[in-house]
């Protein structure tokens, strides 16, 4: 009972980093309809600035002005690159954050090289707070966990219950007629990216501390973001959110709660032939493909709700 | 006139044709991933192979004056570009070539040598390998034109398996290593040679997971703590190793880690005070190690790359490898591989053999500790290794199923 408590635990928490990780690309493509091949690259930027900041200021100066420059990075990339292509189309949009994706990484890895740098946590997060299973919970990963939840709730009000959020909704829809009535819409959509650049780069500083910041993080956990993204209903936070969870405790369990595939189908009335053809497939263990699972979510969601969990159209 | 000219022209034509012969250099293609996920290791091999190559040379080359000249080459980590580059490496009359990143690049090296050699018996090639530790690499897979430099994974988990026989506490112990032909050929050998020595030693937990996929290892740390183990033993690498040993910190995991790769890039960096006095490594030479003629130049390689010179072995290779060409007197592939086969070479750390039956290496090894209290540290954070365990180069000795066909 405790393990199943600190599978949940860890599944929940390992899940919501997902989640602040993902929100970005979902806000930016629900706002503004760009899919960012970027958006890990953003992430990846976040935990160097915020290792450099956290050099001269301490972890927590870092963890607040790391998200605001990535942020102002963003806006700054929408400025200057992608309203010019924006006129040209979707597959434009695509290509150019796919380059940026890229460009940002490789000028990461010149400035700070290609190896990992020394970025942790500072020991007040990395105290336990409690412990289930004999196994300390470390301090930091409430603390994530919360704040994704705040940035979670926070834009949905943002979105759904302020002038702001229904400005940006009509310059979505109806952005000629927006700009008619006064409202500055390329504003608008340069802060959404910003604020969605932003959320990566917050990412970023918690997921470089809580796991490791290196030149390979942005290509490790590029693909997740949109699995989840996807799975979720492009262009829904609450669908992202649920997604997120989803495939957090889904892989924490596969790999807590380890069976053969040969057991799993005997479990539900089958009787695999152990020594037959596929005596080898039935011997995987869900631990080893727990990584895949995601994927195959992804695909079977693909076939039976394209439009995910909560999106509001077909792909 | 004319006269006068004469002993001033046949000197300049005596220094320039010197010249001509000094500076044709002897090239080394360098076969490594230079771009991509692991560019970051084939730059660090690359870097190692310039220094090491650059001592050689300060000291008169080889062949009475020639340069070794390393030329680089990308394979991508991937053995179908590697038989591109080794076609083309054919194509620009390379004898030499040289790789250590995955030991399935290894194989498909040593069958392109093999199929060059038969069929181009006039421009033969000869492969020396600086990390690709696949057993069967000099087993079943053997081949004359193949040298390994570095101890492959049975003789390392022999050698760390004979280490953790001598800790009298240890009862339990838990294997994680990755899910692909390394990872379980360490598991499988960690496995079989702990019950041989050690049938009191428990295996708590045998797990292989996927390989460079997972961000969260707390789930694993959870069923590490579940299992009772004392010690954890894994061959993981890289980010697999780092995120394992941070989320067991993370976790208060109470838990030694007997590893093969916990010095490599950044490693000791990304698990900074986890690892002190908890992670032994198996090397063939560490920074802590009280020899002058290798602490300098290791230092030396600092100076010129901001970095610690981690591979010893690629000095050992390429000091045997100018040996064996000056013995030679030659720089024809075969008749180098045949100065090679059972080379000896007094290196500073104690004899080094090349074994003439499978060409691999057999050279001392060392258990070391992660520990603060030590002169050099790894990439300026303080910790450093401490030899805890040595062994003799005899001593790590296998045997070999190699049935080698000679030339």
């Amino acid at each position: 009972m405790a393990l199943f408590l600190l599978f949940l635990a860890n599944g929940l928490a390992y899940g919501l980093t997902l989640f602040l990780l993902s929100s970005g690309v979902t806000l930016i493509f629900s706002m503004m309809g760009v899919l960012n091949f970027a958006h890990a690259s953003f992430y990846m930027l976040g935990a160097y600035l915020g290792f450099q900041i956290s050099q001269v200021t301490g972890f927590w100066g870092g963890l607040v002005l790391a998200p605001l420059m990535v942020g102002v990075i963003g806006g700054a990339v929408e400025r200057y690159g992608l309203r010019r292509v924006h006129a040209h189309g979707h597959v434009a949009e695509l290509l150019y954050t796919f380059g940026l994706a890229f460009l940002i990484e490789e000028i990461v890895q010149l400035i700070w090289g290609r190896s990992a740098v020394n970025y942790v946590f500072p020991d007040l997060l990395r105290t336990p707070i409690f412990a289930i299973a004999g196994l300390d919970y470390p301090a930091f990963r409430v603390v994530m966990a919360a704040i994704s939840v705040m940035a979670f709730l926070m834009l949905l009000l943002l979105l759904l219950r302020t002038r702001v959020g229904l400005v940006v909704q009509s310059a979505l829809t109806h952005a000629r007629m927006t700009a008619m009535l006064g409202h500055n819409v390329p504003m608008v959509f340069m802060s959404v990216f910003a604020v969605g650049s932003g959320l990566a780069g917050l990412a970023g500083v918690l997921g470089g501390a809580a796991l490791v910041t290196e030149p390979m993080m942005a290509q490790q956990l590029g693909p997740i973001v949109f699995v989840i993204v996807v799975i979720g209903g492009l262009g829904s936070l609450f669908g992202a959110f649920v997604a997120s969870l989803a495939v957090g405790l889904l892989q924490t369990f596969a790999v807590g709660f380890d069976r053969s595939l040969g057991q799993l189908a005997s479990s539900v009335g089958l009787a695999p032939d152990a020594s037959g053809n596929f005596a080898e497939l039935w011997s995987i263990s869900l631990s080893q493909i727990a990584p895949l699972l995601p994927y195959m979510l992804l695909i079977l969601m693909l076939v039976v709700r394209p439009r995910g969990i909560a999106g509001k159209r077909d792909l | 006139m004319l006269l006068k000219f004469k002993p001033i022209a046949i000197v300049a034509a005596l220094l320039l044709g010197g010249q001509v012969h000094a500076e044709e250099a002897l090239r080394l293609a360098f076969v490594d991933p230079l771009s991509g996920p692991l560019a970051s290791s084939g730059q660090l091999g690359l870097k190692h192979y310039q220094y090491a190559a650059a001592e050689i040379n300060a000291a008169g080359g080889v062949l009475g004056g020639r340069m070794i000249e390393i030329v680089p080459f990308d394979n991508k980590a991937n053995p179908q570009e590697t038989s591109l580059v080794l076609r083309r490496l054919a194509d620009e009359g390379f004898s030499f070539v040289s790789q250590g990143n995955s030991s399935a690049v290894a194989a498909a090296i040593i069958d392109a040598v093999e199929k060059n050699n038969s069929r181009n018996p006039d421009h033969k090639m000869m492969y020396m390998n600086y990390s690709a530790v696949d057993p069967a690499l000099t087993n079943e897979k053997c081949s004359f034109w193949h040298f390994r430099f570095d101890t492959e994974v049975n003789m390392k988990t022999a050698a760390m398996t004979t280490f953790m026989a001598t800790q009298k506490d240890l009862k339990k112990v838990y294997l994680i290593n990755q899910d692909y032909s390394f990872g379980r050929a360490v598991g499988e050998a960690s496995h079989k040679m702990l019950n041989e020595k050690r049938p009191d030693i428990e295996i708590v937990g045998e797990e292989y997971h996927p390989l460079a996929k997972v961000k969260d290892f707390s789930p694993y740390i959870a069923k590490i703590k579940a299992s009772g183990a004392q010690a954890v033993m894994t061959g993981n690498f890289g980010a697999d190793l780092t995120l394992l040993v941070k989320a067991a910190r993370d976790a208060g995991l109470d838990v030694d880690w007997y590893t093969y790769y916990s010095s490599l890039l950044g490693t000791v960096t990304a698990m900074g005070d986890a690892g002190v006095d908890r992670v032994y490594e198996l090397v063939e030479w560490h920074e802590n190690i009280d020899n002058a003629e290798l602490t300098e130049f290791a230092e030396g390689y600092k100076a010129e790359y901001q970095d610690d010179w981690r591979y010893m072995r690629v000095r050992t290779m390429l000091h045997m490898f100018a040996n064996a060409l000056n013995a030679a007197g030659t720089d024809d592939p075969e008749a180098v591989a045949k100065a090679l086969d059972n080379a000896s070479y007094d290196s500073p750390l104690g004899p080094v053999r090349m074994q003439s039956e499978n060409h691999q290496i057999i050279m001392p090894q060392y258990v070391t500790l992660l520990s603060r209290d030590v002169e050099h540290d790894l990439e300026g954070t303080g910790i450093g290794r401490k030899t805890v365990a040595s062994f003799q180069a005899e001593q790590v000795k296998l045997p070999t199923t190699c049935d080698m066909k000679r030339p």
